[in-house]
């Protein structure tokens, strides 16, 4: 089957209209992956990493998160995934007690830094981690409980 | 006073199971800070970007957009200050106009203003349940507004006699005690340092600070992601007080505004705000 | 069409630092509605950004990302005047794109 690339070789007219598109894949990573459907339904940690087929993660210093110790509502839970590691390929968001464990999933390009904040949904208190999938294989992660409460009638 | 001491044994049953909920083992002062600290940490980390500003952006497009019966903007709307004036009107309101010889807050006056302006049923948008049609119309317009008074203090008019009235009847409705629980708006808003679970009430008698209660809306509210304007908060402690709602942007909605407003002159208006 | 983004992006020391708030209910296809039936799956699932028409960033969210989505992201070699555009696509097709300068 032919592949993007090759296709792309042949036609710099095609790879225009692909750059335009937001298509044109890179060098290490294919911008253009189709939509990873299973790796949202994954219900753990360990069968997401399954699915993406990435090795055993192991927990890192060089990676952050930053969250609240307290969500007031459980709707919106602002929360920071971060490396400071070269060489980073994925930086993905998980809830570790919602019904799916994944929440988002960035691809980390040369133009881009390997850090994204932004805000999840949690159904209870849970542990939340921040995972960085590196291009010589390693999976690492930092990870932080977040309690979710239940607030008042008012505000 | 008997609802009073309720009030208090439920608020600290409701603090104990909460603080239990969150891993304490005794309901003590120093668990009570720490949790509100969180809070406050929490606010702070959302408080860029706050999804209100999709409402504002919202707003001021149907404020400039001919719309309605008559295909007309509200460009020539008078919020108070003047045909078209934004800048400084919201926190001028509720008061007196002489056009409709009544006290008007800012969503009755968009009533008017889309009625007069556009053709608009004033009826019809008042029946409209919230988050619906025209009540997201409303509701995107009391943001942007609001907005446009981000920062400044509060002053509303009080040199109308029919100004000063409304804040007396406006009062007289604050302290009415009535429904199934016997609750009135000063059960939880008449006096300082009341709590439901984490949520702090402010004392609605005075002038609670910069930013807090009246200065506080419209607001989103990240746990149901809607805007919620005055009209829609007042619904809302109605319904928490087992009242009937006595209907959009009525004239006991329109007092309490008054008397709320006045009390808070010369805080800080932080509309629209993020709220849980 | 969807409501537009509000995007906001600002340059030091050649990065840009960009925060863009999306209007979308972001809806997971677990809750039920008053009637009892299941309120359908409505959520964005792939994210873009281009800087002067390159892509330099791409995800994949599912529908655990709050309503209202709010993302933050740093471009590198990205100075004021440069022109960021955001993208994204929903699980029904839907799209919206909007642009701003780097100031």
């Amino acid at each position: 089957m032919q592949t993007r690339r090759q296709m792309l070789a042949r036609s710099t007219q095609v790879a225009t209209m692909l750059i335009t598109l937001g298509l044109f894949p890179g060098a290490k990573n294919a911008l253009a992956a189709p939509y990873n459907a299973g790796a949202f339904e994954a219900k753990t940690m360990a069968e997401l990493m399954k699915i993406l087929g990435s090795g055993t993660p192991t927990e890192s210093r060089d990676v952050s998160i930053t969250g609240p110790e307290i969500a007031e509502n459980g709707a919106v839970v602002p929360i920071g995934a971060s490396t400071s590691l070269p060489g980073a390929n994925r930086i993905l968001i998980l809830v570790e007690k919602n019904p799916s464990v994944l929440s988002a999933m960035f691809e980390v390009s040369d133009s881009i830094e390997a850090n994204f904040t932004t805000r999840v949904k949690m159904g209870q208190s849970s542990n939340v981690f921040a995972v960085a999938l590196m291009n010589d294989g390693r999976v690492l992660y930092a990870t932080k409980e977040v309690k979710v409460t239940l607030g008042g009638c008012g505000g | 006073m008997k609802k009073r001491t309720l009030l208090s044994t439920h608020h600290l049953l409701r603090t104990a199971l909460t603080l239990a909920f969150l891993g304490a083992s005794a309901c003590t002062l120093a668990q009570q800070k720490s949790a509100a600290d969180g809070i406050a940490e929490y606010r702070a980390m959302i408080a860029d970007g706050n999804p209100a500003e999709l409402f504002e952006a919202k707003g001021e497009d149907l404020w400039k957009k001919k719309r309605g019966p008559k295909n007309a903007s509200l460009e020539q709307c008078d919020l108070g200050k003047g045909a078209g004036i934004v800048k400084g009107a919201f926190v001028e309101l509720p008061r007196w106009f002489a056009d409709t010889g009544r006290v008007q807050d800012l969503e009755s006056r968009l009533l008017t203003c889309m009625e007069r302006l556009q053709g608009f049923d004033p009826g019809a948008l008042a029946r409209t349940p919230f988050g619906k049609d025209e009540q997201i119309t409303l509701e995107a317009l009391s943001a942007w507004i609001s907005a446009e008074s981000k920062g400044m203090r509060f002053k509303l008019p009080q040199n109308h006699p029919e100004e000063r009235k409304q804040f007396e009847i406006g009062k007289r409705a604050f302290f009415y005690r009535g429904g199934p629980f016997d609750f009135a708006c000063a059960s939880c808003h008449g006096e300082a340092g009341k709590r439901i679970r984490l949520q702090d009430l402010p004392d609605l008698t005075n002038n609670p600070g910069d930013g807090v209660g009246f200065a506080a809306w419209p607001a989103y509210r990240v746990s149901s992601g809607e805007l919620w304007s005055m009209q829609r908060r007042l619904n809302d402690c109605f319904r928490q007080q087992r009242f009937p709602y006595p209907g959009y942007a009525s004239d006991v909605t329109i007092a309490l505004g008054v008397y709320m407003g006045v009390n808070a002159k010369g805080a800080e208006s932080i509309a629209p705000a993020l709220k849980r | 069409m969807a409501d537009p983004m509000r995007i906001r992006a600002q340059s030091a020391g050649g990065k840009a630092t960009v925060r863009v708030l999306m209007s979308h209910e972001m809806e997971t296809g677990l809750r039920k509605d008053s009637g009892g039936k299941t309120i359908p799956a409505w959520f964005i699932q792939e994210v873009s950004a281009q800087l002067n028409g390159k892509t330099v960033m791409t995800a994949q969210w599912g529908p655990a990302i709050s309503k209202n989505p709010y993302l933050q992201f740093m471009i590198k070699g990205a100075n004021a005047g440069d022109k960021v555009t955001v993208s994204w696509v929903d699980n029904k097709g839907d799209k919206r794109t909007d642009e701003a300068t780097i100031s």
